[in-house]
Parts: structure tokens; C-alpha cells; sequence
């Protein structure tokens, strides 16, 4: 007796798995991640990135914008290098929009990224970096000796924390 | 029983980091050797360097040179940050202006492009209900806009009218300058530039029309052209009066 109530539940549980799975393959498609445009390799594995990529994202652009620290391994500039796709099959212009979007749609997460920055590709038709001048007198730069000292780094980054707390 | 290791272990770790530091600061001194430097220059900051407080940038303008100068300025700015109004004078934005002086009893006019400042104590920053207005290491005042909310307070502080708030949707930005509705946006002295090692857009346009017009520089530094232009003539700092220690001075006011 004790075994059939057992097996029933069992039953049960496989049939309620059953139909959820069912369901959500009918009603809404897991999202079709368009491939990337460029590289074959992205800067971390690809499960880490769909988890972490927002992480990633907020850690950088706060230590580019407000230490002034660029070049590093992520930036929102890379990714829209790599993963934006032609607008029309064929196009020229690459926006990024598209790969981000086959996600979040999924999600039901609004993201504001593109408000304020250009979700279009800069290599073939986007909006065409203009390089900055490379003539900037050497003296000036004369203070980039003094720039590497580890101690100065280390105030700045704590006085960089210290600032971080109060942020909202 | 633990103290005494850790006070051991602290001065071997200070002798440790001192002789990093050391290090670090031969190697930065090689890279300097002649043939190098313009290398180094023409990089800019190395990759994951922070922009440093020893560094101060700074601005001289002479006021003495022909108005059309400062109106290539203001249309270069544009071009490079892509702030273009919609035609509207009330709500369009604008990093850069001109304006005019005229000496009511002589009747001789002036005109000086006026932007933010890059105060030493910016009133902006201290008015900033959440931080995103903020003055980073090497002296440059600037929005984050991830976190500015649009309240505007920061343009009522400031006594240069430099700030503009965004009223309409922004479409087609450039990739290194970010723009949107809600926010408010000034000057940058073209951030971008200067951390790949270049000069603001309004310098680069105004050195090709007259190289004396405008100087930019670091003004910690007292070898550079702009430092020893400040040794050398009286300059105007606007609103001095107000002891903001602005980074843009003037000439010929």
C-alpha cells in the first residue's frame, strides 16, 4: 500500500514536470541568441557571462567613468564590437540591440543601456570614431613617471570606496 | 604572542612595497629615455591606470584673439560630442558658448568662450543630491549620468551658467560620448582625448587657427607651456571673487 501511495506521488510529480515543460515550450520559445559578428572567443565562458555580464558591466563603467581607468578587460564598447548584427539581412549598419534583446525579452527585463549610449557598431557604418589626436606635447605627459606608484593607487582606490558607500 | 610577528611582518611587507615602488618608479624612469617619451605621450595613461591628482588640466585662453576663433571652438565641441540642439535657444544644450563684453564707456567689445570651469571647489559637486556630479583625481568636473537624476540643482549652483539639461530624446551619440534624456551634461575638457594621450576638441581647432590662442596643459607642472604662461602674464580667473579655483583662465579681460 505504503509503495503505490509512493509510486502515485512519483506519478504525479512526473506529470505536473511534464506539462510545465510542455508549456513553456509551447507558449514562449527559449530565446534564439543571435551569433556573434566578430570573435570566436569571448572574454569569459559563456554561462558566466549570461549570469555576470550586468555585473561585469556596472564594476567597469563606474571605475571608467569615475577613476578614469579605460582599457581594461570589460567594456561595453567590446561588446558591441562583437555582437552587433546588420540591422536588415545584408546591412551594413550593425546594431547590438538585437542580441541583447533575444534575452531580456525572455526575461521581461527593460534595459536602459542604449538611452544614452549608441547600441551601433563602430567598424562598418555606425557612428565613425573619430581618432583623438596623438600630438599632445611630451612634456605634458611628464607626470605619467610619478603615475605608477603603488601607494597612490591604493589611496586613490580606497578614497574611491569611501565615495562608493555614499552612492545610492 | 601574535603581536610582535605582526609588527615583523608589517615592516617586511613596507620594505617589500618600497622596494616595488622603487622599482615601478626605475622602470617609468627608462621609459621616459629620450626616444621614448613621445611613445608614451602618444598612449596616453596606460591601460587600468587611474587618472592621477598630480595632475591638474587647465585651460588659458586669450581673449585678445579674433571672436571667429571661439566660434570654431563651440562648433568643433559640437561635432565632437554631437550636442546639437534641435533649434530650440530655450531647451537645446550647450557645452560652449560665446560671449560678448563691450566697455559701456569706450564702446570696445571682447568676446571669450565660456564653459565649465573645472573648478578646484566645484559648487555643482557640493550641491548634488546623489554624487553624480563629481570633480575625478586630475581635476575634471563631470556627470556620471548613470546615477544623475535630472533635478537641475547642479545648474542653478553653478555661477558660469556652464550646464545644460538634456530635454529630448538623444539619438545617433557618439560610441566615447554618452547622452540621454533626463540628465544633465556640461564640459567634459574631452575626457576621451586627454585619457588617449590628446587635447580637447575647441584646442585642437583653435591652435590650427592661432596656436597662442588657447594653452592647455597640466598646470601642477611648471615646465609646461600653460604654466609658464600663468608665470608670465596677469591672467582673469571669472567670479574670482567666489574662490572656486576654476581651471579655465583668461587673458586679456
Amino acid at each position: 500500500m505504503k509503495r503505490l501511495i509512493v509510486l502515485l506521488i512519483i506519478a504525479v510529480l512526473v506529470g505536473v514536470a511534464a506539462v510545465a515543460t510542455a508549456r513553456a515550450a509551447g507558449d514562449v520559445p527559449l530565446p534564439a541568441t543571435p551569433k556573434a559578428f566578430k570573435g570566436e572567443q569571448c572574454v569569459e565562458p559563456v554561462g558566466k557571462m549570461r549570469r555576470l555580464h550586468m555585473e561585469y558591466l556596472l564594476h567597469q563603467r563606474d571605475e571608467t567613468l569615475r577613476q578614469g581607468i579605460r582599457g581594461k578587460k570589460y567594456s561595453l564598447r567590446a561588446c558591441i564590437e562583437c555582437h552587433a548584427v546588420p540591422e536588415k539581412p545584408g546591412a551594413v549598419e550593425r546594431s547590438v540591440e538585437p542580441f541583447c534583446a533575444s534575452c531580456h525579452k525572455y526575461a521581461a527585463v527593460r534595459i536602459d543601456c542604449f538611452e544614452c549610449h549608441t547600441a551601433k557598431a563602430e567598424g562598418n557604418g555606425g557612428q565613425a570614431l573619430r581618432l583623438p589626436p596623438r600630438h599632445a606635447p611630451a612634456k605634458e605627459n611628464r607626470w605619467k613617471a610619478a603615475n605608477t606608484q603603488p601607494a597612490e593607487l591604493a589611496s586613490q582606490i580606497g578614497f574611491y570606496l569611501a565615495d562608493k558607500g555614499d552612492m545610492p | 604572542m601574535t603581536a610582535p610577528m605582526d609588527r615583523e611582518r608589517r615592516r617586511f611587507m613596507a620594505r617589500a612595497l618600497a622596494l616595488t615602488a622603487g622599482g615601478a618608479a626605475g622602470l617609468a624612469a627608462v621609459t621616459l629615455g629620450p626616444g621614448l617619451v613621445l611613445v608614451q605621450a602618444a598612449q596616453g595613461r596606460a591601460p587600468g591606470q587611474p587618472a592621477s591628482a598630480k595632475v591638474r588640466w587647465g585651460l588659458l585662453i586669450d581673449t585678445n584673439k579674433p571672436a571667429v576663433i571661439w566660434d570654431a571652438c563651440v562648433d568643433a565641441c559640437r561635432d565632437e560630442n554631437g550636442w546639437q540642439g534641435k533649434g530650440n535657444a530655450a531647451t537645446d544644450p550647450q557645452w560652449i558658448r560665446r560671449v560678448d563684453l563691450k566697455d559701456k564707456r569706450t564702446g570696445a567689445t571682447h568676446s571669450l568662450p565660456m564653459m565649465c570651469q573645472h573648478c578646484e571647489s566645484p559648487p555643482c559637486v557640493d550641491v548634488c543630491p546623489t554624487g553624480a556630479s563629481f570633480r575625478r583625481a586630475d581635476g575634471i568636473v563631470l556627470v556620471d549620468r548613470h546615477i544623475c537624476i535630472g533635478c537641475r540643482y547642479c545648474m542653478l549652483a553653478c555661477p558660469y551658467a556652464a550646464r545644460s539639461f538634456v530635454h529630448e530624446d538623444v539619438t545617433g551619440q557618439k560610441p566615447y560620448m554618452p547622452r540621454g534624456k533626463g540628465t544633465v551634461e556640461s564640459c567634459t575638457l574631452c575626457v576621451h582625448r586627454i585619457d588617449a594621450g590628446g587635447i580637447p576638441a575647441c584646442v585642437e581647432t583653435a591652435n590650427r587657427m592661432d596656436p597662442e590662442a588657447i594653452l592647455f596643459g597640466d598646470l601642477n607642472d611648471p615646465d609646461s607651456d600653460i604654466s609658464r604662461a600663468l608665470s608670465r602674464h596677469v591672467v582673469s580667473r571669472i567670479r574670482d571673487d567666489l574662490r572656486l579655483g576654476p581651471g579655465v583662465m583668461y587673458r586679456g579681460l
